[in-house]
């Protein structure tokens, strides 16, 4: 028999799965990331695109962000909602984000949505679905508007009117029922804001306010807490507490003023030789 | 190199049929002097999915026995039934309600019939003692029990136990010069704990909302002192001259 290679095989190495599904059956479970279990949306109307998406990030069952923003910033006329694991969410699309700028400053051309899909579908294709990112990408460039979804692993839609996320079932019910072609602004910002609430309140990782974003080919408005029907209501009771309430050991209260005695040494008054 | 999927299919692999789930949701009772409270959220949840906004999970036993169930529902609806049909035999073999201290024996002997295929179900059971005080008393799923003060149990026991120990027990409080904590709270305070440990679990718990019942159980001959602001509060007692019996209802934040 000859020896086992030196050398890894070719292609991808998942020798550090293996010892992470080893590690995870003796009970070492992987450190739980921030997810965004998300309701994000995007449809097209008349003038352009227009993304929606809740602002609820989780830990588990835990609520982590009450308010966060999920249409993340590629270009002025580009943006792009993700669902997924937050920090991955974030940290493509700032990437992307920063690649499209220089793009453009090395062309001297506004930034295509098609570019800006294939250059996020490359880089999530070349993780393999490691990196948690499920993204709505909308924009309108010198070809019209463009929406896409883009899966973890890399796959894309090109859709008229689109869901992610836990919570992208519910919103699209709501789209199934009254998307039509051509829809005008006003008509397609309050469908964009109702599949969004569909999510919000039917999917328990979807929640508290409707952020949503319109792009056409003139201006791009960014709605931040469009609709908010989720305002905590006023406590019973106020809990402050009294001064002295809690315990303590020793008290030790350290002068933060520092004296110092000079003692002058040598000859008193002679004035420094400056010949 | 194997990938990580192949290495499972080069085992026999056995496949089980698991008969429980976790429906999600907080309960909680506070014990006063001469009053009790027990409360629960309504949403009835299974993974993200809202199966009901309305699933009541506290029950009135007797006119001062209210029992909380948390955990399976199946399990807690059957549990709460198997318990109310045992204190109606009790009342016709006794021609009277069972204590709440024996109610709580008759519990954990039910719990632990069922020690190896339990009832997924943590139990709080809550109301007026024979001697006249309000009492509380929390159990596991195979019958270990205590009386307490306060208990939270649920999906938010680790948002609302803390809370309920710092303001009911006074725990890291120290007392003002020459005073002492009080062992008891007034009603209208324990109401105010309660309202406030539901609508901030809602705030930080996915599985918490929807809506809240708070019931009351009054000992005998208590007036309605702390009870005069609250809105459509419903009397639930059925026997005249004993305890009394009341239940608050509250919406909770529906996302």
């Amino acid at each position: 028999m000859s020896q086992q290679s030196a050398f890894s095989s070719p292609g991808f190495d998942f020798s550090n799965s293996v010892r992470n599904n080893f590690l995870q059956e003796k009970g070492m479970p992987l450190p739980k990331a921030t997810s965004t279990g998300t309701t994000i949306v995007g449809c097209l109307f008349k003038d352009g695109i227009i993304l929606g998406a809740d602002t609820r990030a989780t830990e588990g069952e835990i609520i982590a962000d009450k308010n966060c923003e999920k249409i993340h910033y590629i270009t002025e006329s580009i943006r792009c909602c993700g669902a997924g694991t937050a920090a991955d969410t974030e940290f493509t699309t700032a990437t992307i984000s920063s690649n499209m700028e220089l793009h453009s400053l090395s062309t001297g051309r506004k930034p295509r949505v098609v570019t800006v899909m294939t250059m996020l579908k490359q880089y999530l294709f070349q993780y393999q679905g490691h990196i948690g990112a499920a993204l709505v990408l909308g924009g309108v460039d010198s070809t019209g508007p463009h929406l896409f979804t883009i899966h973890p692993h890399g796959s894309t839609d090109k859709l008229p009117y689109v869901t992610m996320g836990s919570g992208s079932l519910a919103a699209m019910a709501v789209f199934e029922s009254s998307w039509k072609p051509n829809m005008e602004r006003s008509d397609a910002l309050a469908l964009v804001s109702a599949a969004v609430s569909a999510g919000i309140f039917n999917d328990l990782g979807s929640g508290s306010n409707v952020d949503a974003c319109i792009i056409t080919a003139t201006q791009t408005e960014m709605l931040r807490n469009f609709v908010k029907p989720n305002e905590r209501v006023e406590k019973e009771r106020h809990y402050t507490f009294r001064r002295g309430t809690t315990a303590w050991k020793s008290e030790n209260i350290r002068d933060l003023i520092v004296n110092e005695d000079i003692t002058l040494v040598g000859a008193t008054g002679d004035a420094m030789d400056t010949s | 190199m194997i990938m990580p999927d192949m290495d499972s299919l080069a085992h026999p692999q056995e496949r089980r049929f698991n008969p429980y789930t976790e429906n999600g949701g907080t309960i909680l009772a506070i014990a006063g002097a001469d009053f009790s409270v027990i409360a629960g959220d309504t949403r009835q949840s299974e993974g993200y999915s809202i199966q009901t906004r309305y699933a009541p999970k506290v029950f009135r036993l007797t006119d001062r026995a209210v029992l909380a169930v948390n955990g399976f529902a199946a399990d807690g609806n059957m549990f709460v039934k198997k318990v109310k049909q045992r204190l109606e035999w009790y009342h016709h073999a006794h021609a009277k309600d069972m204590p709440l201290r024996a109610i709580a024996r008759l519990i954990q002997t039910m719990l632990y019939a069922r020690r190896f295929f339990p009832y997924y179900v943590y139990n709080i059971l809550g109301g007026i003692e024979e001697d006249g005080t309000g009492a509380v008393y929390s159990f596991d799923p195979v019958g270990s029990y205590e009386r307490e003060a306060c208990r939270a149990a649920g999906a938010a026991q680790s948002l609302v136990q803390p809370f309920l120990d710092n303001q009911i027990y006074f725990k890291n409080q120290e007392a003002a010069q020459g005073t002492s904590h009080p062992s008891h709270l007034p009603l209208e305070t324990v109401l105010s704990i309660v309202i406030d440990s539901f609508t901030s679990a809602t705030e930080r718990h996915i599985e918490v909302g929807d809506g809240l019942e708070i019931f009351i159980a009054l000992s005998k001959g208590r007036t309605l002192q702390g009870m005069e602001s609250i809105r459509g509060l419903q009397e639930l007692t059925v026997t005249e001259d004993g305890e009394r019996l009341f239940v608050m209802r509250r919406d909770l934040k529906k996302d």
